[in-house]
């Protein structure tokens, strides 16, 4: 990575504490943060690409005047760049998504989520 | 206590079954991404864990640590929390699925309370901030349930001999918070300063509440 790229934390209109740090309001908006970060650390793209692309989504018409879907843009962001670098099609993204939604479903209390929970596969 | 007495029966639920697990459209959009980065070796799961751990008390509103606090310093909420947790900590304001359904477990000089969940869905992040990371690794679960006072020296807890040890297994329907002890020295403190004192860890029974000289 290089050392003159901001961090992701310089992300527009990322929600942070007093102390400047990233806040969520959910465990999933983290994860989304963090694989982001990883991402961008790889050097999968850059902060140029990353900041085009959460500012598409995030001057999208419609969303919440509270800015409570922040991190939906976000991941809408994310997927939007994997798909356009070609590390996986929106088809196959959504297949994924609903495989895992099944797999939740299909999940007795007391056990962990797996992928290959979802009676489908 | 002996094993059998820790564990609830997850049986006695089949008609809410169905229920037990969900996934919003962006936790599963979430996992999708996740498991593709993964199968094409961007990203390592463990991490992702890892820098969502950096965060750990930056996700939520983390209103545990203000229950523990006001049941400490009034004893008419303690007791309320402790005969129906859930109005309890609604009645601050606290609401939500994840909140849903709580019921406060308080320690005591006579017993420790530990609580084990696999983090299906049902963890109460809300109140009690994000899960640690080897909470979900199924050891952790099966060996807090046959060896808790094992496990909690591995985490740097001690406790005498004498003291019990009880084991709480979340289930869909009933989420545990611990209310750990009171530490020495802090009658003057007011609730913020309190809180401050409080934990996740505390709240889970991995830990204690940190002593009287860490508020800030």
């Amino acid at each position: 990575m290089n050392a003159h790229e901001p961090s992701l934390n310089g992300s527009p209109g990322l929600p942070k504490s007093n102390e400047g740090d990233p806040v969520f309001d959910e465990p999933w908006q983290a994860e989304a943060f963090a694989m982001t970060v990883r991402l961008h650390e790889k050097g999968v793209f850059s902060w140029s690409e990353w900041a085009e692309a959460l500012s598409h989504e995030l001057y999208k018409p419609g969303r919440r005047a509270d800015a409570s879907d922040y991190f939906d843009c976000w991941v809408a962001a994310l997927s939007r760049l994997v798909t356009e670098l070609s590390i996986t099609s929106q088809d196959n993204l959504d297949r994924l998504t609903q495989s895992w939604q099944r797999a939740a479903e299909a999940t007795p209390h007391g056990k962990p989520i797996l992928l290959e929970n979802d009676p489908e596969r | 206590m002996t094993s059998e007495d820790a564990m609830h029966n997850h049986d006695d639920h089949d008609d809410e079954h169905d229920h037990d697990n969900h996934f919003s459209d962006m936790q599963a959009r979430v996992k999708a991404l996740e498991t593709i980065l993964t199968q094409k070796g961007l990203i390592d799961p463990a991490a992702i864990d890892a820098i969502v751990e950096t965060y750990e008390t930056k996700v939520g509103p983390r209103n545990g640590a203000r229950v523990v606090a006001k049941a400490w310093s009034e004893p008419d909420f303690a007791e309320w929390l402790r005969s129906d947790a859930t109005a309890a900590i609604a009645s601050l304001g606290y609401t939500g699925r994840q909140g849903e359904h709580m019921r406060a477990v308080f320690n005591t000089p006579e017993t420790h309370n530990l609580v084990v969940c696999t983090l299906c869905s049902c963890y109460p992040w809300a109140v009690l901030g994000l899960p640690p990371v080897w909470y979900k690794a199924p050891p952790y679960r099966s060996r807090a349930v046959i060896d808790p006072r094992g496990v909690l020296e591995e985490f740097g807890v001690t406790l005498p001999e004498t003291k019990k040890i009880r084991v709480w297994d979340s289930t869909a329907e009933l989420r545990y918070i611990v209310i750990p002890e009171r530490p020495a020295g802090t009658e003057d403190l007011d609730h913020e300063a309190l809180a401050d004192l409080v934990t996740r860890d505390s709240m889970i029974g991995t830990g204690l509440a940190n002593p009287a000289g860490d508020a800030r």
